[in-house]
């Protein structure tokens, strides 16, 4: 089965990474299939980032997302912005701290859609004392609310993906998402 | 033992070049081929290899041809507008039959375009970019895996042929992660040294056209020139006979050997009444394409040309001599689609499905455009 993964947020705030850690995890460590892709703009920081990430158990043709079956909202912009292309029944997670639920709410009730709270930033602050490291939680709460990857995978791919002597770090903020949802 | 990674079609590409023994890389960044200088900055000197930020593409190309005059395979990696720089030092490459490997990852364009967005408009440029009598191999990859594939089979083809070949990729296969398998088993064609200093002519005119390249420091006797070269090498621009000979054989050793040097991939094409030809990553899509067709009982093909230049006609003649219609889909107005129209001669059926915008054709748009053609 297919799976159409995106994640939308600012430049800078590692969405990229995600992507590139459930890509990993899937392929790598879970022995499926996945393709990664990105789109960005040429300013370094604080533009929009768009990753998507397509995983299934058969060869994949066509690498890009057209109807996320997971949206992922790291700003508003995102949400706002890519919520339209949402499969009926798909599954949204937002960060509330940068995002705003009600100003998608008529869509997300049409479309029959799945909201899922994951306060990545918050909890980066609090329980890491990083808040670079937002975008390893957002990965704790996806892989546990969607079940897309596995959590070995998913730590595995962590590891091999951080940088070298941040890996306790960031496996405590996976921990951290991991166990919000 | 094999190497299996989730990386970026551009770290392939720089893998496969250190993999096929590239040990000098000379450019000059540019978006969104950049990743290539910097995977190779980082792992070159790690082999005992070179990597200098020259300070534009003109220099660039000349630094990797003196490189591989040098003795060492040599690399550089692009986009359009750098191509574009790049293309007086690409023919003085093709007269002086110096083995070099050139990467586009194609942009927006005419000019600066769209840095961050994709498009193949560049399919020309690397067939007829510089001037003058020349036949360029030019290898379209449409995964990370074949990034990396045929960056190893670029410099296998520039040793074998003595040419400059060009990996024309584009944004999406640039940036696009996915699985890749590195067996330990690759084939590597190393360059072929002449034997004896004893009556060497560099520029021979043997039968298979391509002769041994000395390295300069070895003590050839050896004289590099744009000029019209006798089999010395020596400047002998007025004489009629000696520059057809001489521009004949460059250009035969590759005809001459489009049987090897040719690869085209395809599936359903036997039974198909269309068949769909395209390249690099809009294969993605016309495979999916064809695949939905075909589960609604449509007979449609697809031809993926692995290398676009020298054209595959005989593989595309053989595959498409009994469809009705040939859709070309690409990443431009119709480039490819002028060859293809050329080969097959028969304008009235074939058709283009050409994107530009910067985003890769979508399986649904490639079956709309079928669809309209009657469905078949």
């Amino acid at each position: 089965m297919r799976t159409e993964i995106r994640i939308g947020g600012f430049g800078g705030q590692g969405v990229i990474l995600a992507g590139i850690i459930l890509g990993k995890a899937a392929s790598i460590f879970d022995k499926n299939e996945a393709v990664q892709t990105q789109s960005y703009g040429p300013e370094a920081r604080g533009g929009a980032s768009k990753c998507e990430v397509v995983v299934s158990d058969a060869v994949i043709d066509y690498p890009k997302v057209q109807r996320p079956d997971i949206l992922v909202a790291m700003s508003n912009e995102a949400l706002i912005k890519y919520i339209v292309d949402l499969k009926d029944g798909a599954t949204l997670i937002v960060d509330p701290g940068t995002t705003d639920i009600e100003d998608v709410r008529e869509f997300i009730d049409e479309h029959n859609i799945k909201v899922f709270n994951a306060p990545a930033t918050k909890t980066a602050n609090d329980e890491i004392g990083l808040k670079i490291v937002a975008n390893i939680v957002m990965v704790g709460a996806i892989t546990k609310i969607t079940g897309i990857i596995s959590k070995d995978a998913a730590i595995e791919s962590i590891k091999s993906s951080v940088p070298k002597g941040t890996e306790e770090k960031n496996i405590k903020a996976f921990e951290a998402g991991y166990n919000l949802v | 033992m094999s190497e299996e990674l989730f990386i970026q079609g551009n770290e392939a590409c720089a893998k496969g070049a250190i993999r096929a023994g590239c040990r000098f890389f000379a450019g000059y960044p540019i978006t969104p081929s950049t990743e290539v200088a910097e995977t190779l900055a980082r792992e070159l000197p790690k082999v005992g290899g070179s990597f200098v930020q020259m300070e534009d593409e003109i220099a660039s190309a000349g630094a990797i041809i003196g490189g591989s005059w040098g003795g060492t395979k040599s690399m550089t990696a692009t986009s359009g507008p750098g191509l574009s720089l790049m293309q007086e030092n690409i023919g003085y490459a093709f007269i002086t039959e110096t083995p070099i490997v050139v990467v586009d990852v194609q942009r927006g364009s005419p000019s600066t375009g769209q840095p961050t967005m994709a498009a193949q408009g560049d399919m020309m440029q690397a067939r007829w970019g510089s001037h003058g009598d020349y036949e360029p191999i030019a290898l379209s990859p449409s995964s990370v895996q074949e990034f990396f594939d045929f960056t190893v089979k670029a410099f296998n083809l520039a040793e074998e042929y003595r040419v400059p070949v060009f990996v024309m990729a584009d944004e999406v296969v640039g940036h696009m992660r996915e699985k890749i398998v590195i067996d330990d088993d690759i084939e590597i064609v190393p360059r072929k040294m002449p034997e004896s200093k004893e009556d060497f002519l560099p520029f021979k005119n043997i039968e298979n056209g391509t002769n041994p390249m000395p390295s300069f420091g070895q003590g050839f006797n050896i004289h590099v020139t744009g000029l019209t070269h006798d089999e010395r090498g020596y400047p002998d621009t007025n004489n009629p006979d000696t520059h057809d000979a001489l521009v004949q054989r460059l250009c035969d050793k590759v005809l001459n050997n489009t049987d090897k040097i040719c690869s085209v991939k395809s599936k359903y094409c036997d039974d198909a009444d269309t068949i769909i030809i395209s390249y690099g990553a809009p294969v993605r899509s016309v495979i999916e394409a064809a695949r939905k067709a075909r589960a609604e009982g449509n007979k449609v093909g697809y031809i993926k040309l692995d290398t676009p230049w020298p054209f595959p006609e005989k593989q595309v003649l053989d595959l498409a001599a009994d469809a009705s219609n040939i859709v070309v889909v690409e990443m431009n107005l119709g480039q490819m689609y002028y060859e293809v129209n050329r080969v097959l001669r028969r304008d009235a059926n074939v058709h283009l499905v050409g994107k530009i915008g910067g985003l890769m054709p979508t399986p649904d748009e490639i079956l709309s455009k079928i669809n309209k053609l009657g469905g078949k």
